[in-house]
């Protein structure tokens, strides 16, 4: 099972719980996974930010796989967008 | 307004054109003359991408007015590599990576050139204080100033 | 692994291949483009910080002989909000529409309200001064202090604050608040043994590209447009000309010139679109030049920013607890790099409690864009300011300090994840070892350190490869070079190839010639542009390779590749076969099957975060109190250094640059918030005799995921010399320096009140 690790912001909605094992083989099912443990959260993480699985951060991840003992974290994305921008953490200069 | 008919000598060959009473020398160069290689950065003199000699002398061209060069020589990178061969200025900027953009480079080799011109032997202090007035924003000047005094040396005949 | 491996070509500082052409002026930049029937156009722009634009009339502009056409916000579609990839993050296209064209509201000083064309470029100034604009001033705000102020002026009717839960129904100029953090906070605080708080502010201040922003536009009577300009992303031109102009993207062609710096700057658009809708309203050409005073009033600089930190340590330096709060300016509209601050400010250190907030604010000045490693240097600023004053506290070195707490493979990144192979320790060391910091100082003189960390990009690249009949070889990419890429990338291919350098002519394309390309940015074209080059050069080999096989007579896993040409091997070896040359092969290559060549499209994953830590010595005159770097030593993990000459010159250029930021470069507004300093004489960069050789060292720990270990390198560069400046200062004269930039005056009155 993968491990979910959740910042101090994203805690309040999950009541402060940091860390949970979901059952997932890929992002969606994973954001789905944790949409039903956490009714509202799957809104927050699945519009909004972007993914990191085992240090690498991921832009668009959606599709991608989760390892079975993966560690995946949501990070609000980097991009110069913000106010609900959403999803690339890719920079630039 | 009338058009002015200027005669003067760019690179060393006799040339004629017509501007705007009010154009610059740089406005000429470029869009009368097509040479390009003369940039603009700024219209004001602040930033030596323009450079350009006058009877030797090192000018801004985005300050000169067209019409002033009637009579007079004007150098511009395009005059610089001699045929085939380039200037040891510009063979010293490629060796030593001292361009990154390349659109502030033709006003910093005119412009060293125009030091070395009349010094040949200049300090490193030397050299950043008689480029001071061109910018570079992409290298930190570390590279150039090292091209300059490198092709200094091997203008001198140094071997050192 | 990659660290095992000797390169031929990777590693070598050949001669450029587009540098010819550079020092001889015959290099063909933005504004060096013309065709023939061209119009000239020019934008008129709001000479106030925020006003509502009441009528525009252009008909007096039109009236005048050699004027051709005139275009205002209402000539533009409207556009409902829409985010789009746009090749270097996410925007928000309606907000783009309305930068480069105000339609009710004239949200910043340069801010446009009109654009012409006529026969002349004098033609259309005059044209311009004709424009009648009937504007109703309204109360500005240009800092975060003033937007955030109970009762402020507001600048979007609709903005509401993302972020906040519930989201408050109320107008605000703050766009968003983000968190990231973890831990215990206070109890952090409760188990350190010396704590810090300081508060910071830093200045807008621009990217400073010598090129100003040049495009030439050319529409025909099949719809079809073409757009010549300096851009860092041709395909981002494309996309944002048809998303603003309703346009299918197979409508535009951008045909990126050279470019003159960018620097994050040139990642989005000002002037294209406008010549488009100019070209095609005419009927002609049409081309616009921006002049140095719209680049500072109407491009995209770098935010001003407030931030608060507050560190806790134990006795023997390890951090307890890191707390920070950030507020950046935006610019007219959401959308300040708040987020990526936040994120790397603490970043080279392994922090168990930690909390940061950021706000993102809209303020009436230019709206931000990329600028090197956008939203760090400010914040590295801050943390690393912060932490000099804790090694002094604790009496501890600081770079042994920032040893203690530096991250390494496997520590938890503060804002989450785990680091793979990373390279901080390594360049603390290489500082440690360095002799600069073993140096006599002398009087009024002072040193500091810091340190600094950019994340680098991947994203889309695509990339060919093509072996020409000779066994030469052409790369076609669709990144522009800002920085010697085109080399980075000739030189990948060489290795591949195993030919010269010299032989590999790398080659920039349009936006029709090559597949998509994301921007050049991100430190990411030498990392994922190469990985696709690398690829594609794979490729090549595998039917070089095939083709010798097939000429051989024996199986593909009996010929291999070595230093540009085919080998029998694997028994094939024992017979009478002579090697084949990629020459031979290539003047076959029609006997054997066709042309070779081959195109790699890809997302590259894997970017390896880059580290550096930077050592700077100051002379800080008591008289006049100007600040001189007299030595100067930038220190960066690479992975790999591909083009070292190309990459010492990253460490470089990012270091003077925020030398620049914090000494001399800012936004300066009169009380009216019209820029007062839209020149390079007043807007004060760093010139040659401002600065001292910069030192450099390379520090190579390979990314394991690229497959020579590259890391990008060109954004850390500008991240730690802010600190380090103010560190220097800060041991010269014993005055800390929270505010940027320390200038003249600033310094010369906090010494004089000392």
């Amino acid at each position: 099972m993968a491990t979910v690790v959740f910042s101090s912001g994203l805690q309040r909605y999950t009541g402060g719980v940091e860390r949970v094992n979901v059952d997932a083989t890929d992002v969606r099912g994973l954001i789905a996974a944790l949409d039903t443990r956490f009714p509202g959260i799957g809104q927050v993480i699945g519009s909004g930010m972007a993914v990191a699985i085992d240090g690498e951060i991921i832009p668009d991840a959606m599709l991608e796989a989760v390892p079975p003992d993966g560690e995946v974290h949501f990070l609000p994305p980097i991009g110069g967008g913000a106010g609900g921008d959403r999803g690339r953490t890719a920079q630039r200069t | 307004m009338g058009r002015i008919h200027v005669r003067t000598r760019i690179n060393g060959e006799a040339t004629e054109f017509l501007c705007d009473p009010r154009q610059t020398l740089l406005d000429a160069l470029r869009d009368e003359l097509q040479l390009t290689g003369t940039k603009e950065g700024c219209t004001t003199g602040d930033c030596g991408a323009c450079s350009v000699t006058l009877d030797g002398l090192l000018v801004c061209s985005c300050l000169v007015l067209a019409a002033e060069t009637e009579g007079h020589d004007v150098g511009t990178i395009e005059g610089m590599a001699q045929g085939e061969t380039l200037h040891p200025l510009q063979q010293k900027f490629l060796e030593h990576a001292a361009l990154q953009c390349g659109v502030c480079t033709p006003g910093f080799l005119v412009a060293a050139k125009a030091l070395l011109d009349r010094e040949p032997d200049p300090s490193e202090k030397q050299v950043r204080y008689a480029l001071a007035g061109n910018l570079c924003r992409c290298t930190g000047y570390d590279k150039i100033i090292r091209a300059v005094l490198d092709a200094a040396a091997e203008l001198r005949g140094d071997t050192r | 692994m990659s660290d095992e491996r000797k390169y031929r070509w990777v590693g070598t500082r050949p001669i450029r291949h587009d540098g010819v052409d550079k020092v001889t002026g015959r290099a063909n930049f933005g504004a060096d483009f013309s065709l023939p029937g061209m119009l000239h156009g020019k934008v008129l722009r709001s000479p106030h910080a925020h006003a509502r634009i009441v009528s525009i009339d252009v008909a007096p502009a039109l009236a005048l002989e050699g004027v051709k056409v005139a275009i205002t916000g209402a000539d533009m579609p409207d556009i409902a909000s829409e985010m789009g990839t746009a090749g270097e993050g996410q925007v928000d296209y309606a907000e783009v529409s309305r930068n480069v064209m105000a339609r009710e509201k004239a949200l910043y000083d340069g801010h446009p309200v009109a654009a012409v064309a006529a026969t002349t470029s004098e033609i259309a100034e005059e044209a311009l001064s004709r424009i009648v604009v009937e504007y109703e001033v309204l109360p500005h705000v240009l800092t975060v202090d003033e937007a955030m102020a109970p009762g402020a002026p507001i600048l979007h009717d609709h903005l509401r604050t993302a972020g906040l839960d519930p989201v408050p129904d109320e107008p605000t100029n703050v766009a968003q608040r983000i968190e990231i953090g973890r831990g215990d906070l206070a109890a952090g605080f409760a188990e350190a043994d010396e704590i810090v708080e300081h508060e910071f502010t830093t200045q807008m201040v621009h990217q400073g590209y010598i090129e100003p922003h040049a495009v030439v536009a050319r529409s025909g009577e099949d719809d079809q447009s073409v757009v010549w300009c300096c851009t860092q992303g041709p395909f981002t031109v494309r996309a944002m000309c048809a998303k603003l102009l309703g346009l299918d993207v197979s409508k535009i062609k951008v045909i990126p010139s050279e470019i003159g710096g960018g620097f994050g700057g040139k990642t989005t658009v000002y002037v294209e679109p406008l010549a488009v809708l100019l070209s095609r309203k005419a009927g002609r050409p049409v081309k616009i030049v921006m002049s140095r005073q719209e680049v500072f009033r109407g491009s995209g600089p770098a935010s001003g920013t407030r931030i608060r930190v507050k560190l806790g340590a134990k006795a023997d330096g390890r951090l307890t607890a890191a707390e920070a709060w950030l507020a950046y300016e935006a610019g007219a509209f959401k959308g300040s790099p708040v987020v990526a601050g936040a994120m790397c400010m603490f970043a080279p250190y392994a922090v168990e409690n930690v909390k940061i907030e950021g706000y993102d604010v809209v303020v009436n000045k230019p709206k931000v864009n990329a600028y090197r490693a956008p939203g760090a240097p400010p914040a590295a600023f801050a943390a690393e300011s912060a932490l000099d004053e804790l090694a002094r506290k604790l009496g501890m070195d600081p770079v042994e300090l920032r040893l203690v707490n530096a991250v390494k493979e496997g520590s938890q990144a503060i804002y989450g994840p785990k680091f793979r192979a990373i390279g901080m320790v390594e360049t603390l060391q290489a500082a440690r070892e360095h002799p600069h910091l073993k140096a006599k100082l002398g009087p009024n003189q002072g040193r500091g350190i810091a340190t600094g960390f950019w994340f680098n990009a991947g994203m889309q690249s695509s990339a060919s490869v093509s072996l020409n009949e000779d066994g030469t070889a052409t790369v076609v990419s669709g990144c522009p070079d800002i920085g010697g890429s085109r080399t980075s990338l000739a030189l990948m291919a060489a290795e591949e190839l195993g030919i010269d350098v010299q032989k590999v002519r790398p080659v920039v394309a349009d936006t029709e010639t090559i597949g998509y390309n994301d921007a050049t940015g991100g430190s990411r074209v030498t990392f994922a542009t190469g990985m696709a080059v690398i690829e594609s050069a794979r490729d090549v080999v595998r039917q070089l390779r095939e083709r010798a096989a097939s000429i051989w007579g024996v199986e593909l896993e009996q010929v291999e590749w070595n230093d540009g040409q085919a080998l029998p091997i694997n028994g094939a070896d024992e017979g009478e076969l002579e090697p084949l040359s990629i020459g031979t092969l290539a003047r076959r290559a029609a006997r054997t099957g066709g042309p070779i060549s081959a195109s790699t499209s890809l997302t590259a994953r894997g970017a390896g975060p880059s580290f550096a830590t930077h050592i700077c010595d100051v002379e800080v005159d008591p008289e006049t109190g100007v600040v001189q770097v007299v030595r100067y030593t930038a220190i960066q993990d690479a992975g790999k250094a591909v083009h070292p000459g190309y990459v010492e010159g990253q460490y470089q250029g990012g270091a003077a640059q925020g030398i620049g930021w914090a000494l001399n470069e800012e936004y300066v507004y009169d009380e009216k918030g019209v820029l007062q300093n839209p020149g390079f004489l007043d807007y004060r960069m760093p010139v040659a005799s401002d600065l001292p050789m910069i030192d450099t060292v390379i520090v190579e720990v390979p990314n394991p995921t690229h497959p020579y270990g590259v890391r990008g390198v060109g954004e850390t560069p500008i991240i730690p010399p802010l600190a380090a400046v103010a560190n220097a200062v800060r041991d010269a004269t014993g005055v800390r320096f929270g505010d940027l930039p320390m200038s003249p005056p600033t310094v010369l009155a906090r010494l004089d009140a000392r």
